[in-house]
């Protein structure tokens, strides 16, 4: 790896780090907090959500900070009162996209989109509501995929795929169309490929892949992917 | 012929909305009310493809003030959905959280949202005739009031972690977490004042009583049948149990069935005026099988309490009805009391029972049957959850009759015994009024989940002809 470092100012601060960082790690060096949705430590960035969106200097242009690479000289703002209407309506517009509500949802109280909103103080929804009505896949022996929950963040289909290292899961179509599938767009029953391990409902941020008649907050682990990447280094 | 209608709508101090028309004969005396639910919830239909594990979350939603019920019964038709027995201590802890609901709920609808006509006079100042006014009046009896509704939730919270929509706590097959060491000693130290505002409450009830005997033989006091849960040997019940029905003579009509038989014996008809179902007892069909649920059916069909002071009260409730059920619906509200009584008993039993803070509160199990009926005694009455699910347990079906709806007919009876009495001359006077809406509540109606106990609520009657002439208009 390049080490050759990079100098460059996050809101004011200055920050020294390498070649190839991204903007949200080497935020993270100097204690600077940037949201994050699809981002995942230990997982490819995706920069799917937007919600790590910031301002650089000289450009109207915004960047999500998990996806973009530092670069010398750099002067980033990671709040501003711009950034923030903007977190707000990408909040919304996830709210929106399908049907949340929050109260009846086995990842209420244990839900990164629900933890976000109520920082950001999002209380109403000001776009129109797409309510999803998405069939539930519960023929897996234990695991369960709501897709009427799934922001499509992503995360699942990375943790399968280079975690866990088979790829049951990918997304199928575009736009409004798109969601996650298990193989060929079978039934998870059906998807012969899936080792059963549950890496992807351990990362899924929110309610949509789960353990059926687990609680929530046992299931839930994204930091096992950081965790698991680390091991691997130290086997090399 | 000329029929004339009178309206009043929405009903204040009942849970959620609700309309009432009277309709008047040619001679200006009353023919009939009708007691109309105007707002659609749709709990069956939008519940549809869900997962029959989401289904007591998101059922407890249909009720602010008894969830727990909603909870219990909905999870005990999930329990046979997985077609296993919660252990014994799953099973004492949703006894012990509805005890904790039912005194709430009781407290709430006997203290701050009946006391008030009850102690300050169906004629007295509607700006006056509520909590507000009774802890001005009345400070002892309200904060007696307050502290036992705290209790309910007190329990509530203790058990599930929660005062309301503590869905979390519950699971197909028992719960998710035992009662701590320190909960139960806080609950435990808590029952002895708990009793004494119920005690002093009671006997005052009693004596309160010789002068509220106009009301007590004019609010819907007709003979009917009466449907609840009781245990094996015929005791009150408030979770498990079986059906019995008895007849207005007090005679057994259908004797202790297994709840799941329950679309045997009650049949369930609409209304174009109404979005509330009429259930109906089969025996006798539609519309003259009239049936009450709720604590003065409960107390009317069960031998005894099983716990010495409960007893000890329905044994004198027991007398005003001489040898036949207790038919007046204004004895809801003793009932009510009684009913505060064995919970109160009956949780300190739970909480010294060795098992209660047992670990070992829940059984796993996938689907195994796709079908599962719930029924449990809200403190409104008899209570049905009943669902259908696919192989994957997705809910393909639900059914579910809560109290309120079991009583509809005789909402209707009542209101119109008490519309003869009190509406003269196509005249609406303030005392009418309240009486109308005093002899629903006393049912304790919980129509939907919004709460109007405090304040003021616009009463908006009116006088119509058939010809849609408006008569007369009046609003509170
Ligand atoms: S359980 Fe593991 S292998 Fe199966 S889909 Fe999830 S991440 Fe992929
Ligand atoms: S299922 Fe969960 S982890 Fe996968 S894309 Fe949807 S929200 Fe993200
Ligand atoms: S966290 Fe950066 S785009 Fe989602």
């Amino acid at each position: 790896m390049n080490t050759h470092p990079m100098k460059l100012k996050i809101d004011g601060v200055d920050v020294e780090c390498s070649e190839g960082s991204t903007i949200l790690t080497a935020a993270k060096t100097v204690g600077i907090n940037i949201p994050t949705l699809c981002y995942l430590e230990g997982l490819t960035p995706y920069g799917g959500c937007r919600l790590c969106l910031v301002e650089v200097s000289g450009t109207n242009k915004l960047f999500p900070a998990c996806a973009t690479p530092v670069a010398s000289g750099m002067e980033v703002t990671t709040q501003s009162p711009k950034l923030h209407e903007y977190r707000k309506m990408v909040l919304q517009t996830l709210l929106a996209e399908r049907t949340h509500i929050c109260s009846v949802c086995i990842a209420n109280d244990h839900c990164e989109l629900q933890t976000q909103t109520n920082q950001y103080g999002v209380d109403h929804v000001f776009y129109e509501r797409n309510w999803s009505c998405n069939e539930i896949d519960s023929t897996h022996d234990f695991l369960v995929i709501d897709r009427n929950r799934c922001i499509l963040c992503t995360r699942c289909v990375r943790a399968c795929d280079e975690i866990e290292g088979v790829h049951t899961l990918d997304l199928k179509f575009h736009g409004k169309n798109t969601d996650v599938i298990m193989d060929q767009d079978e039934l998870w029953s059906k998807a012969c490929s899936c080792t059963s391990c549950r890496k992807c409902a351990k990362v899924c941020p929110v309610g949509a892949i789960y353990v059926e008649g687990e609680n929530i907050e046992y299931t839930k682990d994204p930091q096992v992917i950081a965790f698991i990447v680390e091991r691997r280094k130290c086997l090399k | 012929m000329v029929d004339n209608k009178i309206l009043i709508l929405p009903v204040t101090r009942i849970e959620g909305h609700a309309q009432i028309t009277i309709y008047l004969n040619d001679d200006d005396t009353v023919k009939e009310a009708h007691f109309k639910v105007t707002d659609f919830r749709g709990f069956e239909k939008f519940t549809e493809g869900r997962p029959f594990y989401e289904m007591p979350s998101i059922t407890s939603r249909a009720c602010g003030i008894c969830p727990v019920s909603h909870l219990l019964a909905s999870a005990k038709a999930c329990d046979q959905i997985v077609g296993i027995d919660p252990p014994k201590t799953a099973v004492k802890l949703r006894r012990l959280i509805h005890m904790g609901q039912m005194i709430q709920s009781h407290a709430l609808n006997f203290f701050h949202l009946s006391s008030p006509d009850l102690l300050l006079g169906f004629d007295s100042n509607p700006t006056q005739r509520n909590i507000f006014g009774l802890i001005e009046r009345e400070p002892e009896l309200a904060m007696r009031g307050i502290r036992l509704r705290k209790f309910g939730q007190d329990i509530i919270e203790k058990v599930a972690g929660k005062k309301i929509h503590s869905s979390e706590w519950i699971q197909p097959g028992g719960a998710k977490w035992p009662l701590t060491q320190e909960r139960a000693t806080y609950l435990r130290d808590s029952l002895p004042k708990a009793l004494d505002a119920t005690q002093k409450t009671l006997n005052m009830y009693k004596q309160m009583l010789d002068g509220l005997q106009e009301e007590v033989t004019n609010f819907g006091n007709f003979p009917t049948y009466y449907m609840g849960l009781v245990t094996p040997n015929g005791n009150l019940e408030h979770y498990d149990g079986q059906l019995r029905i008895i007849d207005p003579n007090g005679a057994p009509a259908i004797e202790c069935i297994e709840p799941t038989k329950y679309p045997d014996i009650i049949g369930e008809a609409i209304e174009p005026w109404s979005y509330m179902k009429f259930p109906y007892f089969r025996n006798i069909g539609y519309p003259n099988g009239v049936y009450r649920v709720g604590p003065l059916a409960r107390l009317n069909i069960a031998s005894h309490c099983g716990t010495p002071l409960a007893d000890e009260a329905l044994g004198e409730f027991k007398k005003i009805g001489k040898n036949s059920p207790v038919q007046s619906t204004f004895h809801y509200h003793y009932a009510r009391l009684i009913e505060i009584l064995f919970c109160i008993e009956n949780t300190k039993r739970l909480l010294t029972d060795p098992d209660i803070q047992s670990e070992h509160i829940s059984a796993k199990a996938f689907v195994n049957n796709t079908e599962g009926i719930g029924i449990a005694e809200a403190p409104r009455g008899t209570l049905i959850h009943h669902y259908k699910v696919d192989p994957q347990g997705m809910v393909t079906w639900n059914n579910m009759i809560i109290a309120t709806e079991h009583n509809n007919l005789a909402y209707n009876m009542a209101i119109t015994q008490v519309a003869k009495k009190y509406v003269k001359k196509r005249e609406l006077h303030e005392g009418m009024l309240n009486r109308v809406e005093a002899v629903i509540r006393a049912f304790d109606p919980c129509l939907s989940c919004a709460t109007h106990a405090i304040g003021h609520m616009p009463i908006d009657i009116q006088l119509v002809a058939t010809d849609g002439t408006l008569l007369d208009h009046k609003t509170r």
